[in-house]
């Protein structure tokens, strides 16, 4: 990791707000700096990642470690509902199944949050008062990205005026595809400044940026710009979050938080819908960054039927028979 | 050089359209009659039990809200692959059964015609256990059978074909979607018959067919939350009952087990049809 990992870097931590971490205070004063900062990071080995996904796909989690994992995995669940079709009585019926996922067992943890687009964050913050449930709302014209800067903030003002305590943004894999590295870094500046106090997580949308080593340089950018998660897809676009995606994500906020020592979160989002997925992700995280990351502030969910999954299954344990689709509601 | 080497069969399980190994990676050798060695099966696990039902469960809306027309049509069409492997079928219920050919060629012909027999139920079965009933207000009433869900067969034990066309026929013509756990020491002519409905117009996951033991996958499919209604025709006596108990946990329709494996030759009637058939009444306003 050459520069990257510079030991000396790891002793000043105390950067401000709107500046860099230190060993990387210089990186974004130019498109030029900033691309050949983002090209020098070391490429990924795109077949030695897929086949470290997939062994570690292998591992067998079973009986208590299996109920752990089901109930930090639900603990971690974004709950999410981005359709065209959304109503403000959907937002409810979610809301209330975030706060008791499984209604026959009071056992069964609560979710992280609730995830809407921005219009229904008011009823979605109404809602989930006095759970402890975050809000998070996806904004900046969600999922394309494409709209005009002022539109885009104007959309995240808007979201944290609902009641918003976690934005979704899209990052504009256009303008990051063309090289134009530094106008997606201002623009995640821009977005975090009018976040105020709620949690900034940047989609990379990797489906789109093709190849690893695209990922592991929008993942940069991303937390270079203050983005507090990363977070793989919109959910609209396939491939969405995929074993060796998420691996190169993690390896990058390890990478960061040891030179900078500011810890990022990762969300993947998109595509993960039984509970044996779930698993496989938290044994890439214990086994990639390690424990730090296992838990809700760090680590998430972007789904929407996984949570029925991960129910069944907590049913099959508790009750030693299989359960079935007539016993968790539908979405 | 006419000494050629036998191709030594290892087959699969039939579940959700397609041949997967069963899930835990076991295999048991079948043997005939005279135990001499016939082939290997699959020995399916509980999970692929769970795997099965998930497959039924997903198949159940399109294969139920067919036409009753097409899915007698599609039925017909099974029994017409049926008799083009009809050499193959005979072969097979002579060596498991020990039966003489043409006493396996009599079974596998009335398994045939048995299977004929249910297609033409389909759109029968309205007409017969519905009716429009007579009400005292301004209204129609009618009375409607539907299917009842995923059906979880355990096959008969001793009949290999015979028994168990007679048992997952009736089940499919009423609009279910099977689980069949086939005989355990005969599975070959249920293997046989899960290549036939490949081939044939079935839509995949409508029939899940594992070979194995029915002691061992009949308890999670008794006690599956997601199974509708279970056919006990090949489980031992002491298994049965314990069946039955744990079925009543998730209210399930049983179909109990016979004491004594019956004569399949005869004429079923309705037996088989009706109660894998929930009745839905409805009440409509008569227009002014």
């Amino acid at each position: 990791m050459t520069h990257v990992l510079d030991p000396n870097a790891l002793a000043d931590t105390s950067s401000g707000t709107g500046t860099l971490p230190d060993p990387f205070a210089d990186v974004t004063r130019s498109n030029d700096a900033f691309r050949a900062f983002l090209h020098g990071l070391p490429g990924v080995d795109q077949v030695g990642a897929e086949a470290r996904a997939k062994v570690l796909g292998t591992r067998s989690i079973k009986t208590t470690a299996k109920a752990w994992a089901i109930d930090t995995a639900i603990s971690m669940v974004d709950l999410t509902t981005l359709e065209g079709s959304d109503t403000p009585g959907k937002v409810r019926a979610l809301a209330a199944k975030a706060r008791r996922p499984d209604p026959t067992d009071p056992s069964c943890p609560a979710v992280a949050a609730v995830c809407v687009y921005g219009d229904l964050a008011g009823v979605a913050k109404e809602a989930l008062a006095g759970t402890g449930i975050n809000v998070a709302a996806v904004a900046t014209a969600f999922p394309s990205g494409r709209a005009s800067r002022e539109v885009k903030l104007a959309d995240v003002r808007d979201a944290v005026a609902g009641g918003a305590d976690e934005i979704d943004m899209v990052i504009d894999r256009g303008a990051f595809l063309t090289g134009r590295y530094l106008d997606v870094f201002e623009e995640i500046v821009a977005v975090k400044e009018a976040c105020g106090p709620a949690h900034l997580k940047v989609i990379l949308e990797t489906g789109e940026l093709v190849t690893l080593d695209a990922v592991r340089r929008a993942s940069w950018l991303a937390m270079l710009a203050g983005g507090d998660f990363i977070k793989t897809s919109t959910g609209k676009v396939s491939p969405a979050a995929t074993l060796p995606v998420c691996l190169v994500m993690l390896e990058a906020v390890r990478d960061f938080r040891a030179a900078t020592g500011r810890q990022v979160g990762v969300k993947p989002a998109g595509g993960i819908r039984t509970t044996k997925d779930a698993v496989k992700h938290l044994v890439l995280i214990n086994e990639t960054v390690g424990s730090d990351w296992l838990s809700p502030d760090w680590f998430r969910f972007g789904a929407s039927s996984l949570l029925n999954d991960l129910l069944l299954q907590r049913q099959k344990l508790r009750t030693g028979h299989y359960s079935g689709p007539d016993h968790v509601s539908v979405d | 050089m006419s000494d050629r080497l036998t191709v030594r069969k290892t087959y699969k399980l039939y579940l959700g359209g397609a041949f997967p190994r069963s899930e835990s990676g076991r295999t048991y050798e079948v043997h005939d009659a005279k135990g001499h060695f016939l082939a290997n099966a699959a020995w399916a696990s509980r999970k692929d039990g769970r795997d099965a039902v998930v497959a039924a469960r997903s198949a159940f809306g399109k294969w139920s809200g067919a036409t009753a027309y097409n899915r007698g049509q599609v039925l017909y069409r099974v029994a017409e692959v049926m008799e083009g492997r009809a050499a193959q079928f005979t072969e097979e219920v002579a060596a498991g059964e020990g039966l003489s050919a043409a006493k396996a060629r009599a079974a596998v012909d009335a398994a045939i015609d048995r299977w004929v027999w249910y297609a033409g139920w389909t759109d029968k079965l309205a007409a017969v256990l519905g009716s429009t009933n007579p009400v005292a207000g301004p209204y129609f009433g009618f009375s409607v059978p539907e299917p009842t869900g995923v059906v979880a067969v355990l096959a008969p034990q001793r009949s290999s074909l015979l028994g168990l066309v007679s048992v997952l026929a009736p089940v499919l013509a009423a609009g279910n979607t099977a689980v069949v756990v086939s005989s355990k020491e005969r599975p070959l002519p249920a293997i046989t018959l899960g290549e036939v409905l490949a081939t044939s117009d079935v839509p995949g996951g409508v029939v899940n067919l594992l070979t194995g033991d029915a002691a061992e996958i009949g308890p999670w499919l008794a006690e599956h939350a997601d199974v509708d209604a279970i056919d006990l025709a090949g489980a031992p006596a002491p298994l049965a009952m314990e069946l039955e108990r744990s079925a009543a946990g998730t209210i399930k329709r049983v179909l109990r087990a016979p004491a004594e494996e019956p004569d399949w030759t005869a004429d079923p009637g309705l037996s088989r049809l009706r109660p894998f058939l929930e009745t839905k009444s409805v009440w409509h306003p008569i227009g002014v």
